[in-house]
């Protein structure tokens, strides 16, 4: 086996002596790139944002934003990065780097004034600068800044920049309106771009690791065979995949794992299918992968998904996050939970013996537990096909980007001749697990959905679940949400009439 | 025009330019504190040891477990300290506690050779204590009568005879929450020894040679032998003015001690624990207005949540006091401050300082009272701004001068926001959507500039220039992301006449310019920059003889524009550097240092009277926001502020402080919650939003979707650098009209003309239960007196609003 080692800006960097536990930022920092930085260690404001080769969705690599905190050093091993100093191209001896065309925007715009925050935007603007997706739109850099051209909307910059490509970056000093017109600004990459060309070959292979110091050791399995063998051997094994959830563990509960094993590049769990009676979603996509398959085949569309994913976390933490994850630590305040829920999605758990299909509806069997043993892996998500034609994903949050929801409420409806002919209702927040709120859908089904129905079944959600009150919101704002989500929906559904 | 604030021909100040780190920044090579630690050999780490109770006597510290762990270099506890177990200017500051006053309070310090060895030394060290009763919120601490510090009172005119004379009387309440300044660098130093004990330490702080003090009263060594550097800090906010002090005197101590180089940087959770914040405030009111709506009367008893121990908060409390009028002529006053001693972190220093607290008090009068008075709010606030030519004073005493720029930048706000118009296509918008709302309101800031305690309104500056004609300049500020730098830099080379390139800045040292004044106040510009062109005139009255006899004209008749020496009328020139050349082969002296004081300045604390401010600072803004009736969730659509930054010495600069300090502003008034464990369990005390994931700053999802700032022009100050403003902290406070607007839009949910009260922070929650009262206005068809806040885990900040 190759001594683990990392492609930093285009230099090979061996893990020795970093500690398995040791996140990408440490790493970075103690071979001195210190210009990505710590700001909350905990994947929320981005400071640390680094860019990863991985695989593309339009072209063989994408560069792709992630939380250098969250994710172990280890979990990189083969892969390529790139940081804000390599972005910059070095000058002639003694003379200053030229500029990367996103840095020289930020620069010009007063996009930076402490600079702390700083090479971490300009990760993320850059991962978005080359976006396949994004290029189509922009004119080629050294072309007429087009920065003073109405965005197509508060969101989308004319140059096809997406904003929520930002929604993991903190900035505390400038009210982000500079940072805005920079991302607006960018045009395309030229041709000779190195970064640009990357893209056209194919991405780093995953790399089995098996990195171990000082009697812990991170492991990344070849196959899901192995993954499963592992975990029966070592059922104390933390499995890990963007390393979202288990990097804050570490980061701020200083909790420390003897063996961590990898399974986010495991080919099994990568794969989405269309079937005639159900969508597979591999449980080690991320959500952006998702987001973005989803995206590209009209008959794999999932409209609540669609929904979903621009609430969940940032860009930067969808990056890495998977559905497996998110169902696997079994928070009840997930986001994909009443999502997947409202679908009555099932769960595929695997082990070294074979497979079993779980509703999810069945799988919670409490605060942050259920069904799964620890020598199983969820390898993937199936959601039902027809999909309910009616649904709103209601998240409760103070932010509307990067938040945790306080309530999040997820609908399904079939309206057939004006009579709900079926429901369903995902609830987070109001309980020790998510919840379906059987009383509420059945008040509905078999109903007129009129007002007066929708009110009753609003008063009987309005009373599931045992919503608390803490820093985020009070039990009775909580509650209140439930109902108003109904409430919500049906005047959504209206809209063109207005009462 | 005044010698200070008059500009030459060709000035480099006023010109529009980046950040001077900004290639720094975008390519991540601009170093910041920790950043060294990578550069550095042998470096040491220091982790605290928090003890997670509110308030208790520390029984026993038992540190040998901790020696146990291995790399645990050393333990640092009270026993090591040489000089005074202090940190804080009041002495009321123990560095190494026996008493834990807050939850997370730090006892004791492990030195370690890796972060992760002294993590777990920490983790090992026991300590023991007595519980004893904590109070946690300003209700506690009033409840128990816990106050510490002066408690100023304001008065001017004669209250009681204005209310007698007003025909409306209201009586509130109001307590509104604080806010963490979430800098993105968290508090660090790095501190080295010498080989002759020199103690070199380089901390992330807004007040060097206040650090250098506390460092060497700790280690019971003189001033001359600590220096302390501060590079650059990732944002500083006020939270960097007194807070790094003690943190770098724990590095500095283990950096004697050990012999080696030490650091600390908090973690986020750490920061957020145990370092201080803006305080929150309680306040009780009464106000009188006439029958035209215009205010007789105010009482008013403000009680500021101190914290633990003093630290700023007595000046805090001041400038609290000094801006309740905000822009408002307020004939009779009586106000009163406290400061509640409470156990949690010291609160201290947030751009404003004090100020937003007092404002803050007056707008959610006028807000509440306004549907009262059966006016629109910002008609009744029109009516009461501060006009021109009467004479009118503040209520500390102060002639409010520029009163007509506080009319200008109102009526020019209004005039570029369309205010009339939309306010009709709103009407028509509300009328049309029975669930959405939206609203817009208009707020000025009248900002007193100068620290109120007159001695630190002085700067200092150390000018050098090389023979070959570069130049080096030095001063005492620091430089936290505001951009002063850029603006010095401007100005060395507007006042010696050279372009920019020739002037280079180097780092805030102690041992360059002594006795610093905190950059902190907005003054950073006003008294470095008049330090830097003090020295900077030295240098040229030097240079301009020079130029004189080699021009062969009299030194009054030559002048030095872009790098390039002329006499009036004549053809021959001389180049800065072959002027320089001469100079220094003439034996002129080609260094100097500088020195500004503001004038005209006097404070008399104790009848809390006099000319504290230079001047005002002015600026007004409109904001409309959207209110969604199902959840209280909202957007801010449109922003329009105008505002007054003198004549800008750097436009670009000055607009990035306007709008980052806008959005901060609405950030402490929405979004951002500091809440407490108030419950009698065992974590009594401790901050529940402790992280980036609880305590939510604003993002891109909070800037006002339009964004349109401009600078009030022609507007030059006389008594100030180059005709400037202070700009650093006034644009926060424009951002009361996001609240406002929050207001109405909650309100539009209700019957025509009917009040709500809003609870601050206006979080989605919040403004949800303000829209539900507002609606039940109508079951009720009566305006509500009370907002039905349910029960006292939820935000409060709403009291009684009742006529008397």
């Amino acid at each position: 086996m190759v001594a683990a080692r990392i492609t930093v800006n285009g230099k090979e960097t061996p893990l020795s002596p970093s500690a398995p536990h040791v996140t990408a930022l440490d790493f970075l920092r103690d071979r001195g790139l210190t210009g990505s930085k710590e700001g909350c260690a905990e994947g929320e404001c981005g400071a640390c944002s680094i860019m990863v080769a991985r695989p593309g969705t339009d072209k063989p690599t994408d560069w792709v934003p992630i939380n250098a905190c969250l994710v172990p050093a280890a979990a990189l091993d083969g892969q390529e990065v790139v940081t804000s100093e390599g972005l910059a191209t070095a000058g002639e001896a003694g003379a200053p780097p030229e500029l990367h065309p996103v840095q020289r925007e930020m620069a010009m715009r007063g996009g930076s004034q402490c600079g702390y925050c700083t090479p971490g935007f300009v990760c993320s603007m850059a991962a978005e600068y080359y976006r396949p997706g994004r290029c189509a739109h922009a004119q080629p850099d050294g072309e007429d800044v087009q920065g003073d051209e109405p965005a197509v909307d508060g969101e989308h910059g004319p140059n096809g920049f997406d904003l929520h490509a930002l929604s993991g970056n903190l900035c505390r000093c400038t009210g982000y309106r500079p940072i805005r017109d920079a991302a607006f600004a960018v045009g395309a990459p030229e041709e000779d771009d190195p970064l640009a060309r990357r893209r056209e070959q194919a991405p780093p292979e995953p790399v089995a690791t098996e990195y171990a110091r000082d009697g812990s050791a991170f492991l990344r399995p070849a196959g899901l065979p192995e993954a499963l063998r592992l975990l029966r051997e070592r059922p104390e094994a933390v499995v890990v995949a963007g390393s979202t959830d288990w990097g804050v563990e570490v980061n701020i509960r200083a909790r420390r794992a003897e063996c961590v094993v990898a399974i986010d590049r495991l080919p099994e769990m990568r794969e989405m299918r269309v079937e005639a009676d159900h969508v597979e979603i591999g449980a080690a996509l991320t959500l952006t992968e998702i987001e973005r398959r989803l995206e590209g085949t009209v008959d794999g569309s999932v409209p609540l998904l669609a929904k979903l994913f621009p609430q969940f976390a940032s860009r930067l933490i969808r990056n890495g996050a998977t559905l497996g994850g998110n169902l696997g630590t079994g928070s009840p305040i997930g986001d994909s939970p009443p999502v997947l829920l409202a679908l009555e999605a099932s769960l595929v758990l695997s082990d070294a013996d074979g497979e079993r299909v779980v509703p999810l509806a069945e799988y919670f069997t409490g605060y942050r537990q259920s069904v799964r043993r620890p020598d199983e892996l969820i390898r993937a998500v199936r959601i039902p096909l027809p999909l309910s034609p009616v649904t709103a994903f209601h998240k409760i949050a103070k932010r509307r980007f990067d938040d945790i929801s306080s309530v999040a409420v997820a609908v399904a409806l079939e309206i057939e001749d004006g009579v709900v002919r079926r429901a369903r209702i995902g609830l987070g927040g109001v309980a020790a697990t998510p919840i379906r709120a059987l009383a509420a859908e059945a008040a509905l089904e078999g109903e007129r959905w009129t007002a007066a129905t929708v009110e009753s079944a609003a008063e009987i959600l309005g009373s599931q679940g045992t919503p608390m009150s803490d820093h985020r919101a009070s039990a009775e704002y909580r509650a209140a949400m439930l109902g108003q989500s109904l409430r919500k929906l049906y005047a959504q559904t209206n809209e063109a009439v207005p009462s | 025009m005044s010698h200070l604030s008059q500009r030459p021909d060709a000035p480099v100040v006023g010109v529009s330019m980046p950040h001077e780190s900004a290639a720094l920044h975008v390519t991540g090579a601009a170093l910041y504190t920790d950043d060294l630690v990578h550069r550095t050999k042998d470096v040491l780490h220091a982790y605290p040891v928090q003890v997670m109770k509110a308030h208790g006597r520390v029984t026993a510290l038992d540190t040998e477990p901790a020696l146990a762990v291995p790399g645990v270099v050393r333990v640092l506890t009270a026993a090591d300290v040489p000089g005074e177990n202090d940190a804080g200017m009041k002495h009321d500051e123990p560095l190494f506690p026996e008493e834990v006053m807050f939850h997370g309070h730090a006892v004791a310090w492990v030195i370690g050779e890796s972060l992760e060895a002294a993590r777990l030394g920490a983790a090992a060290v026991g300590v023991e204590i007595d519980e004893l009763p904590a109070l946690v919120t300003l209700a506690d601490a009033i409840a128990a009568d816990s106050y510490h510090g002066a408690k100023p009172l304001m008065e001017t005119g004669d209250a009681a005879a204005g209310f007698a004379e007003s025909a409306h009387v209201f009586t509130g309440e109001f307590e509104f929450a604080g806010q963490e300044h979430f800098y993105l660098e968290t508090h660090a130093a790095l501190a080295q020894v010498d080989e002759n004990g020199q103690v070199f330490v380089q901390s992330s702080t807004q007040h060097p040679s206040e650090t250098q003090e506390i460092v060497s009263h700790v280690l019971g060594v003189p001033a001359h032998e600590v220096t302390v550097q501060c590079l650059r800090m990732g944002g500083g906010f006020g939270g960097k003015e007194m807070q790094p002090h003690g943190f770098a005197a724990v590095a500095a101590l283990g950096a004697k001690l050990t012999g080696r180089p030490v650091r600390f940087r908090l973690n986020r959770t750490q920061d957020l624990t145990m370092s201080g914040k803006r305080h929150g405030f309680h306040a009780t009111w009464r106000i009188g207005f006439d029958t035209d709506g215009r205010i007789q009367a105010l009482e008013a008893t403000l009680t500021a949540d101190g914290g633990w121990s003093l630290d700023l908060s007595e000046p805090v409390l001041a400038r609290a006091l000094c801006h309740i009028d905000n822009t408002y002529w307020i004939p009779n006053a009586r106000v009163a401050g406290r400061i509640a001693r409470t156990h949690t972190v010291s609160n201290t220093a947030f751009r404003g300082f004090g100020g937003p607290q007092g404002m803050l008090v007056i707008e959610d009068i006028l807000g509440r009272c306004a549907p009262r008075l059966g006016l629109d709010a910002t008609e009744l606030r029109e009516r009461n701004l501060y006009r021109p030519g009467l004479g009118q004073t503040t209520p500390y005493g102060q002639p409010v001068t520029q009163a007509e720029r506080i009319t200008a930048v109102w009526e020019q706000v209004k005039e570029n926001a369309g205010v009339a118009d939309r306010r009709r296509e709103i009407a028509a918008f509300n009328a049309a959507h029975p669930h959405t709302k939206r609203a817009l309101a208009v707020t000025g800031v009248k900002f007193g500039i100068s620290f109120n305690l007159t001695a630190f309104n002085q700067g200092g500056a150390l000018v050098l220039i090389y023979k070959d004609g570069s130049v080096l300049i030095n001063h005492g500020g620091t430089e936290m992301g505001q951009g002063l730098h850029t603006k010095m830099l401007q100005v060395a080379a507007t006042t010696l006449g050279i372009p920019l390139e020739r002037v280079r800045l180097a780092p805030t040292r102690t041992d360059k310019v002594p006795n610093t004044s905190a950059t902190a106040a907005s003054s950073g510009t006003d008294l470095n920059g008049g330090a830097i062109k003090n020295a900077c005139e030295q240098l040229r009255e030097r240079l301009l003889q020079v130029a004189g006899s080699q021009l062969g004209a009299n030194a009054s008749d030559v002048r030095i524009t872009g790098g390039v020496a002329r006499a009036l009328g004549r053809d021959t020139e001389l180049a800065w550097s072959d002027l320089v050349r001469t100079a220094y082969f003439q034996r002129v002296q080609l260094s100097a240092s500088g020195y500004y004081r503001t004038e005209g300045l006097h404070w008399d604390a104790k009848t809390f009277r006099g000319t504290p401010f230079k001047y005002f600072a002015i600026g007004a803004a409109v904001a409309e926001v959207e209110v969604d009736g199902f959840t209280g969730a909202y957007r801010l659509r449109r922003v329009d502020i105008v505002h007054d930054v003198g004549d800008s010495i750097s436009p670009l600069i000055d607009i990035g402080q306007v709008e980052g300090g806008f959005v901060q502003g609405a950030g402490w008034l929405t979004l951002e919650e500091l809440r407490w464990d108030t419950g009698d369990g065992p974590n009594r005390g401790r901050l529940l939003t402790q992280a980036a994931s609880t305590y939510k700053l604003p993002s891109f999802s909070e800037m006002p979707e339009e964004f349109n700032v401009a600078l009030l022009e022609n507007a030059t100050e006389e008594g100030a650098v180059y005709g400037s403003k202070a700009v650093g902290e006034p644009p926060l406070m424009l951002a009361f009209c996001v609240r406002e607007a929050l207001r109405e839009a909650a309100a539009a949910f209700g019957p025509a003309g009917v009040g709500v009260d809003l609870a601050s922070p206006a979080t989605p929650e919040a403004v949800y239960w303000a829209v539900e009262s507002a609606r039940s206005a109508h079951d009720e068809g009566r305006a509500p007196s009370r907002v039905g806040l349910a029960d006292d885990g939820l935000p409060s900040g709403t009291g009684a609003l009742s006529s008397a």
